[in-house]
């Protein structure tokens, strides 16, 4: 009995579905009672006593039965007073019933309704939240305009109730109300908002449906909650599922750039497709930017894919769709076979599948042709989907399966459905303009088909023929005549009509024939069909301009037989045709160019499908496109943006964390390339750090100033060599008192320094803060993954934000003041990581440049880079390589970008971004990133402008692939213990004594590679510690004093090879005067 | 989304309407009549039908049309889905008390008139019937899950160690409901168990046609093919027929030109044969196709995709389920062209 079936076993099902089911059962199965039920009024009264008894049995089947009536269609709103009584009884089964009819016919007895009300009101405060939701369910769908403000009550009320189930109910209630009283839209839109908010599974669905319905233009509503919707996707219920997926490809369309590289982004890319390949790269080459995928436009593409295995047809629809519209296109080949399997389910699903795959197969062929022979035509499929099979055989016909297919055809062709087989050679017609190979096989196949005995297939064969031949009319005079003899068999006037035009249209190829047709015409045209009539009257036209002598008076015999013909269009052409052609006193001038009008080359037409009316300009999946109108309420997929709106909008944590690290989060907000530099100085004075950076910042600015003069200009170093070496021998036997000797060594450069100095420095330095706080950010960002965050993809999204400032040109730095900032601000985020093999700042940073590419051989555009020895904002495994690019021509050089690349296995490379151009005289530094792979290989790789492609290799020096290490002495003999054997190599230097102070083999050491220092207690011991960029290996350097100008350089590391390589660089400068 | 429901029977009665939000009235049910009339068959109805005011999307399962009214945009696949699966929950039914699989692969082909196969391709279902009490947790591994080429399952499945192990994990819910379907990749080659040789002749001078055909076994495995049914809808000409079937019954509708026979089990010793005269209307040419034949049959503890189910293991509980799995292979649409 129904009963069972109303218990509270709801929670499981979707609300909708389980409400259907559960009221159409209860309506269905007391199905002995619709037969015997009469609309009699006295059996009412019978009904109005049942519901006044006492028996809660009685009222039950008064209740049955009346909602019987219902489902029925019957009038049972008489009894309104009688059932509303029972609404608050307390019988769970009764109530259900009552609320049945409650909603049928309250709209009708207002006022009786109201008395309800309050029991509505009371059960949405009962614990059980069943009878919460129920009682919101009933309350929204009573469609009483005055109990508005209460729904409003209860919606918002319910919106924040504990259980999802209530608050899925909410959402429901919401586009009820809204299809009630639209006015209530802003308020209703708040609670939309508020429930999008929602975590619960059970909600997404509803209130997304809600948001479809009463704002779906509101798409800033569903920016913070849309990586939320994404990730729930795959565990919402399924009817939910496709409604938010729909929404998502919606919202796609407006917030990402076309992932379609080869157009620009219009939806029918039909043309697109097939353009030629050189439109499409010069379309590729006007982008100027290569596109990459907002990731939350991937997430949403890989998300929605486990759903192409849902059971639900329209899950699978609802994800191909928006692959389809929103994936690569190079993706889109997935749901193809997802598509096929849903053809074996029941025929509507077919049918709107088919529709479908019939728009998609005509964009794009190569989808579906691996399951050609899924759309084979059955017997017994319905006539509607064996013409959508017939469409989509006929989408995916090329040279390569022609033959196959031809064959299915002829087996269609003899279907005992002939319109069917009429729909057929139809197709075969299309397939012969389409593919010209099989052409004339076609034709040859039709003309076969004139023998058929069936007159439906005939027919549509000479209409078919008819089209064939006036593509290519010369070559076919034989088919001609058999069509002509045709003429005595054949009654289908359409037929007639097309073999009287063809032969009209080639009376001079057929000019035995064409007199003789007419004159068995002329005998029989009172008896034909108004569409033959015409063509006769007009096959008699043509052949009294071109053979007036036999034809006159026959043409003149039909002329005057369609003057008084019943039709008045056969009157009318009669008048018109006379006028023209037979001359006389009055005709005018056209007459003279009757030939010309009547004989005139008439374009072929276009065999297409009927089918093909511009379905794809509405979105997959949609009742307009199963229409192919516009449907009520229809939404517009827009068009690929041109530009992304800001994809920040869907961050959501990232704002919290933001608050945390101030300055990042608000140099992020300001324009990066002014406000930096100002908040970079202000922050410098008011922190805490400021007189330690400050120091460093100046010894380091010292040391540059060192390596300059070594490297350009020797004389001039020798008045600065004192205090640099003083500074320096200090750092070497006394690490502790660095400080002091680092301001010492500022005031020393600070008095020495020349014009240069203020401005290059401030320059620097806000350029070692904004370096500084992308290594902090990273840093942070390290530790988010650690605390098991996550957050940490919208941390890194923030990340990708911050990194475009680097890519700006910025004027040519001087780096060697960087790096002490970061050492700073390294110093106080590592404090916590105590690993030994902690990322020290660089000792030195030799300003040596390399050429890259000459002037000359770069037609005036010439090339240089340097190490800067910072760690690589671009991968932690890549070597900084910094490029200065300069325009030594006198016009400007465009679009400055890497090209080709020729690396090594397993290298990489991050290329800078292109420069639109650079000036006459202009030069600019970019950053790149190289992951040499801990070896000396080249990397080879082309430096094109707009006009040109250099080829250039950039071959690092071994010294620049390591990063230097900070550690103890005691470390560093523990790391050394372990590295001995085959991992260490050693090698004696003699030397003059003066090469062996230790300001000088720091110097030297620090010049050659780029290593840290590690302080050492013994004076003749200098030990020094780095490691590789790609693996991290640490690679230590020990140089011990001997006695007698000699001293021995030993090498520990796991990596020998470049351990013996830096040995052999290191030995000659080491042995240099 | 869907505003009101319709439930109409063969002889055109509304005898069931739901409304979800205002009364639509039935007389919207006249645009569908129509379009029935213009469809002449039921399945040829359209299943979407747009009206001045709304839209019409039916479905037709059992005699019954299930006809939704819907006002605005829709997914039109969502409803017709939507109206299938409360087809589905009407006839919802609780047997057995344990764990029972049924595995069914289904075979649909097209012979042609030669007899080699022109497409055949093999898909099928595991149907659970599932009483377990509380809440056990079950995996069921496959051993040949490669074959699989396409699945899809009930949402109670884990879809990623699906993806991961192959193996279907998952903690059922109670009764009957569908477990996985799936399609056997067409590289595989199908075996076709059945042949059918036929001899129909038409001769344009008389009034008589032949009839001939025999259906035999053919990869087997030595399993015996049961439950035979051959259909075939014969041209327009054919008045009547007089056969004689060597086993089994035979009817032909002279008015739908249906023919049908039932033949139950082929015994390989003794093939079952349908001989006899047709007899055609006179002076009418000779039809120009001869009829398809449409075959069902099934054969019992055949698994012809080659899935057979591994082991179930069940976690979560205490006690020993009753498990049991059932194989069986059905024709589905089957036909033999000649």
């Amino acid at each position: 009995m129904s009963s069972n079936s109303f218990a509270y076993n709801e929670q499981s099902g979707g609300g909708e579905a389980t409400e259907l089911g559960q009221e159409a059962t209860s309506t269905i199965s007391p199905s002995g009672a619709f037969g015997l039920f009469s609309s009699d009024l006295k059996k009412n009264e019978d009904l109005k006593q049942m519901l006044e008894s006492t028996k809660d049995s009685a009222k039950l089947d008064a209740m049955k039965r009346i909602v019987g009536m219902i489902a029925k269609g019957k009038n049972a709103s008489e009894l309104f007073p009688a059932v509303v009584k029972n609404v608050a009884s307390k019988n769970i089964e009764i109530k259900k019933l009552v609320y049945v009819y409650l909603v049928r016919y309250a709209e009708e007895q207002q006022d009786l309704a109201l008395l309800s009300i309050s029991t509505f009101q009371r059960a949405l405060k009962d614990p059980n939240q069943l009878i919460r939701a129920s009682a919101l369910r009933v309350l929204s769908s009573i469609r009483v305009p005055i109990i508005v403000p209460i729904m409003m009550l209860a919606i918002k009320e319910a919106s924040a109730d504990l259980s999802p189930y209530v608050r899925k109910n909410a959402a429901h209630a919401i586009q009820k109300l809204y299809s009630l009283d639209p006015e209530q839209k802003e308020m209703l839109i708040e609670v939309i908002e508020k429930l999008l908010k929602d975590k619960s599974t059970l909600v997404a669905g509803s209130v997304v449906m809600a948001f479809e319905e009463v704002c779906p233009d509101r798409i800033d509503l569903i920016h913070k909650n849309y990586r939320k919707l994404c990730n729930l996707l795959v565990d919402v219920e399924e009817w939910g599922q496709v409604v938010i997926i729909h929404m998502l490809t919606r919202y796609a369309r407006t917030q990402f750039v076309s992932p379609w590289k080869e157009d620009d982004g219009l939806e029918d890319n039909e043309k697109n497709f097939y353009e030629s390949d050189d439109e499409q790269k010069e379309k590729t080459d006007q982008r100027k930017k290569p596109y990459t995928m907002d990731p939350d436009h991937r997430l949403l593409i890989r998300n929605t894919k486990p759903l192409l295995q849902s059971r639900n047809a329209a899950v699978v629809m609802a994800v191909a769709q928006l692959y389809w519209h929103i994936s690569p296109k190079s993706e889109v080949g997935i749901i193809s076979k997802s598509l096929v399997r849903l053809l074996r389910s029941n025929r509507e699903v077919q049918y709107i599948v088919l529709q479908n795959i019939a728009t998609m197969s005509i964009q794009r062929k190569g989808m579906f042709e691996p399951y050609l022979k899924s759309f084979y035509v059955r017997s017994t499929d319905p006539t509607m989907i064996k013409t959508l099979k017939l469409e989509i055989l006929t989408n995916l016909a090329n040279e390569a399966n022609i033959s196959t297919l031809l064959r299915e055809f002829q087996t269609y062709v003899k279907s005992q459905d002939k319109q069917f087989a009429a729909a057929t050679i139809q197709t075969i017609g299309r397939c012969a303009t389409n593919i010209s190979e099989v052409t004339d096989t076609c034709l040859n196949g039709l003309v076969c088909l004139l023998s058929n005995r069936d007159e439906i297939v005939v027919a549509e064969s000479v209409v078919v023929i008819k089209k064939l031949l006036q593509m290519q009319p010369a070559q076919h005079g034989e088919i001609i005549k058999h069509m002509a003899k045709l003429l005595d068999s054949i009654t289908v006037p359409v037929a007639r009509a097309s073999i009287l035009w063809l032969i009209g249209e080639n009376c001079e190829r057929v000019p035995k024939i064409a007199p003789d047709v007419l004159r068995k015409m002329a005998k029989s045209f009172t008896s034909e069909d108004d569409l033959v009539k015409l063509q006769i009257l007009n096959l008699g036209a043509k052949l009294y301009l071109t053979n007036s002598r036999q034809t006159k008076l026959l043409t003149q015999y039909i002329l005057n037989l369609g003057k008084y013909d019943q039709n008045y269009d056969i009157r009318d052409r009669t008048r018109f045709i006379r006028q023209l052609i037979v001359p006389n006193e009055k005709s005018g001038a056209l007459s003279k160019y009757a030939k010309k009008i009547f004989l005139a080359q008439k374009p072929a037409p276009l065999l297409e499908s009927p089918f093909k009316v511009d379905r794809d300009h509405f979105q997959l999946g949609t009742l307009s496109h199963t229409l192919n109108t516009k449907a009520t309420g229809y939404l517009e997929l827009s068009n690929w943006p041109e530009v992304a709106p800001d994809p920040s909008v869907r961050n959501v944590e990232v704002i919290e964390l933001a608050k945390e690290w101030t300055p990042a989060g608000k140099a992020k907000k300001e324009n990066p390339a002014k406000k930096f530099y100002s908040e970079s100085e202000e922050e410098e004075d008011s922190s805490d750090s400021s007189s330690d950076s400050e120091s460093e910042s100046g010894s380091a600015s010292g040391e540059q100033d060192e390596g300059d003069s070594s490297d350009d200009s020797s004389e001039e170093s020798s008045s600065e060599h004192g205090s640099d070496s003083e500074s320096a021998s200090e750092v070497g036997d006394k690490r502790t008192a660095k400080r002091n000797s680092k301001s010492k060594g500022k005031s020393a450069d600070s008095s020495s320094e020349e014009e240069s100095s203020s401005d290059s420095e401030s320059e620097s330095e806000s350029e070692s803060e904004s370096e500084s706080r992308k290594v902090t950010k990273e840093k942070e960002k390290k530790k988010t993954k650690q605390d098991r965050n996550p957050l940490t993809k919208d941390v890194s999204l923030l990340d990708l934000d911050d990194f475009n400032p680097v890519s700006t040109p910025v004027a040519l730095p001087t780096p060697a003041l960087s790096p002490s900032l970061i050492a700073d601000l390294e110093g106080l985020n590592l404090s916590t990581s105590s690993s030994v093999i902690s990322v020290n700042t660089p000792v030195f940073v030799p300003v040596k440049t390399h050429v890259l590419l000459h002037r000359m051989s770069g037609r005036g555009l010439a090339a240089h880079y340097f190490f800067p020895r910072q760690p690589c904002i671009f991968g932690d495994k890549m070597v900084s390589v910094q490029i200065t690019l300069n325009n030594t021509t006198d016009r400007k050089i465009e679009n400055i970008h890497i090209g080709g690349k020729k690396l090594p296995m397993g290298m990489q490379m991050h290329v800078f971004n292109p420069i639109e151009s650079l000036e006459p005289e202009g030069s600019i530094t970019v950053s790149m990133g190289i992951d040499f792979c801990d070896s000396t290989q080249t990397a080879s790789f082309q430096l094109c402008t707009k006009d040109d492609c250099f080829n250039v290799n950039i071959q690092p020096p071994v010294g620049e692939l390591l990063l230097p290490v900070a550690m103890s002495e005691k470390d560093f003999k523990k790391e050394q213990g372990m590295l001995t054997g085959m991992n260490e190599t050693s090698t004696v230097i003699i030397a003059a004594p003066q090469n062996f102070t230790p300001s000088v083999i720091l110097q030297k050491v620090v010049n050659v590679a780029n290593v840290g220092v590690v302080p050492s207690g013994q004076d003749n011991i200098h030990r020094f510690a780095a490691k590789t960029v790609h693996s991290g290996s640490l690679m230590l350097v020990t140089v011990e004093l001997k006695e007698g100008s000699t001293a021995q350089l030993i090498i520990n590391t796991e990596r020998t090879v470049i351990g013996s390589v830096l040995l052999r660089e290191l030995k000659p400068v080491l042995s240099q005067g | 989304m869907i505003h009101s429901l319709f439930l109409i029977n063969s002889s055109g009665d509304i005898f069931l309407e739901k409304h979800w939000k205002s009364v639509v009235s039935r007389s919207v049910c006249d645009y569908f009549f129509e379009a029935q009339e213009r469809a002449t068959e039921a399945e040829n109805v359209p299943p979407v039908i747009p009206t001045p005011h709304h839209y019409l999307l039916s479905v037709y399962r059992h005699k019954i049309f299930f006809v939704a009214v819907i006002q605005t945009e829709v997914p039109p696949l969502f409803v017709i889905e939507f109206l299938h699966r409360v087809v589905d929950t009407f006839q919802v039914t609780n047997v057995g008390t344990s764990f029972l699989l049924d595995s069914c692969p289904v075979i649909d082909a097209i012979i042609d008139k030669s007899g080699s196969t022109i497409t055949a391709e093999i898909q099928g279902v595991i149907d659970a019937c599932v009483k377990l009490t509380g809440m056990p947790d079950l995996t069921l591994s496959f051993m040949n899950p490669r074959l699989l080429d396409d699945v899809s399952f009930h949402p109670c499945v884990r879809f990623k160690r699906w993806e991961s192990e192959r193996i279907l994990s998952f903690i059922p819910p109670d009764g009957n409901f569908r477990l996985l379907s799936y399609h056997v990749s067409a590289q595989n080659l199908v075996a076709i168990p059945v042949y059918v040789k036929h001899n129909i002749s038409f001769r344009d001078s008389s009034s008589l046609g032949r009839f001939e055909i025999t259906v035999g076994p053919k990869q087997t495995m030595g399993k015996t093919i049961e439950g035979v049914i051959v259909t075939s809808q014969m041209p327009k000409g054919v008045l009547n027929m007089s056969l004689t079937p060597s086993q089994g019954t035979h009817t032909f509708d002279p008015v739908t030109k249906m023919l049908s026979w039932d033949v139950g089990k082929i015994n390989p010793q003794k093939l079952p044969s349908l001989k006899g005269t047709m007899s055609l209307q006179a002076g009418a040419s000779k039809p120009d196709e001869n009829p398809t034949i449409n075959l069902q049959f099934k054969i019992q503890q055949l698994a012809i995709s080659g899935l057979k189910v591994n082991r179930l293991d069940m976690y979560g509980e205490k006690y020993k389920p009753f498990k049991g799995i059932k194989y069986m292979t059905k024709a589905g649409k089957f036909q033999v062209r000649t």
